[in-house]
């Protein structure tokens, strides 16, 4: 079982007051928090890669602490969440899927009881990529104000032989959504989409 | 704790952005304790974006301002006292419709003050850097000693970038903070046990 090794972790907060339009009362919070991993399958072809899912579980569970931290300490004022990899040049696509399961798990941990699928992207690239992290609603996933996304990226990550792990979170809807849909005050919470 | 419902603040943020970079490892070694650097950045309105104004003292008093509150972020961010951090920097990108000098009214006249009010010191002057740019522009905050410029250990930059800023018609500006030097540092110089911290230099 390949040990987790970290090379650098980077946290980014955003404070959104407005985007032109009217001030918000509450700030819109997004918080991502990103670590930069060796790849323990880089350079060769390896069959089974699995069990490393569950290596990546505590890295996760300690990035999503650290962002709650960094929104207040309160796991309720999370409403959006997301996640996605970035593979150094010496892996490939499906290393950055082993975060689907760990970084899922991790948010909903911490958040308890979040039940919309988490919205994810990934991709090879080279130091200073970045990556396009969708977000949705934690509950139900057609809620429209809380699509979003945010941009991530680290200069010199990652290296041909690392991964660069992303989670994010919000704490609201857009800051001055107004394109209608599904609302966050409708959300039935039955089966994670509406 | 919105930016623009201060009470008496001239500043229009549109938003803060914070960022702790941690390093934790290099080249396979450790780097025990991990170097960490924090960076706050404001994007802001540029009140004389489009016209050439002679008299920048808005933009002076909006550096002021700013120096305390992106320092608080900064060392909040690290989760230090002030006095703990050791290196310091400050950088500014004006959209496509400003000026350099935009840049240098903000960061030069006023902003240091506050700056060294929250770190309790910071004796050596605030390496600096500006650049008019466009979205996604990305900013070089220049890193050295708050307290001896010359501290080699802590020549160093961070690197920021917000995908969506500064529009044509804003500012970034971006302060640095770090409790350490560069990870594995080994190219001599003076150190940090060797400050005098007289002059700011050595």
């Amino acid at each position: 079982m390949p040990e987790v090794q970290v090379r650098k972790n980077l946290l980014m907060l955003e404070e959104v007051f407005h985007e032109g339009g009217p001030v918000a009362q509450k700030p819109l919070n997004r918080v991502a928090a990103l670590a930069v991993i060796h790849n323990p399958y880089a350079g060769a072809y390896v069959e089974k890669i699995e069990a490393f899912m569950d290596d990546l579980k505590p890295l996760g569970l300690e990035m999503a602490r650290r962002m709650v931290v960094a929104l207040g300490g309160d796991p309720k004022l999370v409403e959006g969440y997301g996640k996605g990899a970035i593979v150094g040049s010496a892996g490939e696509i499906e290393h950055g899927a082993l975060w689907h399961a760990p970084g899922g798990y991790a948010m909903r941990e911490i958040l308890g009881g979040a039940k919309a699928i988490v919205a994810s992207t990934k991709k090879v690239g080279g130091p200073g990529t970045r990556l396009d992290v969708p977000i949705t609603h934690v509950n139900a996933s057609y809620v429209r104000s809380h699509f979003d996304a945010m941009e991530i990226g680290i200069t010199d990550a990652p290296r041909a032989d690392e991964i660069l792990l992303a989670l994010v979170m919000t704490t609201g809807p857009r800051i001055h959504a107004r394109s209608g849909g599904l609302k966050a005050s409708e959300i039935k919470g039955e089966d994670g989409l509406r | 704790m919105s930016g623009d419902s201060r009470a008496g603040s001239r500043v229009k943020i549109r938003k803060i952005v914070t960022f702790v970079e941690e390093t934790r490892t290099e080249m396979g070694r450790a780097v025990d304790p991990p170097t960490r650097k924090g960076a706050a950045v404001a994007v802001i309105e540029n009140p004389y974006a489009g016209t050439y104004v002679e008299d920048l003292s808005e933009l002076m008093a909006i550096g002021e301002e700013l120096g305390g509150l992106l320092t608080e972020r900064a060392v909040a961010a690290l989760g230090i006292p002030g006095s703990s951090a050791e290196s310091y920097g400050k950088a500014a990108a004006v959209g496509e419709n400003g000026e350099i000098e935009h840049a240098a009214a903000i960061l030069h006249p006023k902003l240091g003050t506050p700056v060294r009010r929250v770190l309790g010191k910071g004796a050596a002057l605030i390496p600096s850097s500006k650049k008019r740019g466009g979205l996604g522009v990305t900013i070089e905050i220049p890193l050295g000693h708050k307290d001896a410029a010359y501290v080699r250990s802590h020549f160093d930059g961070m690197e920021v970038r917000i995908n969506d800023a500064p529009r044509a018609n804003e500012i970034m500006v971006a302060i640095a903070v770090t409790d350490s030097g560069r990870p594995l540092a080994r190219v001599g110089g003076l150190t940090k046990d060797q400050i005098k911290g007289e002059d700011g230099l050595r």
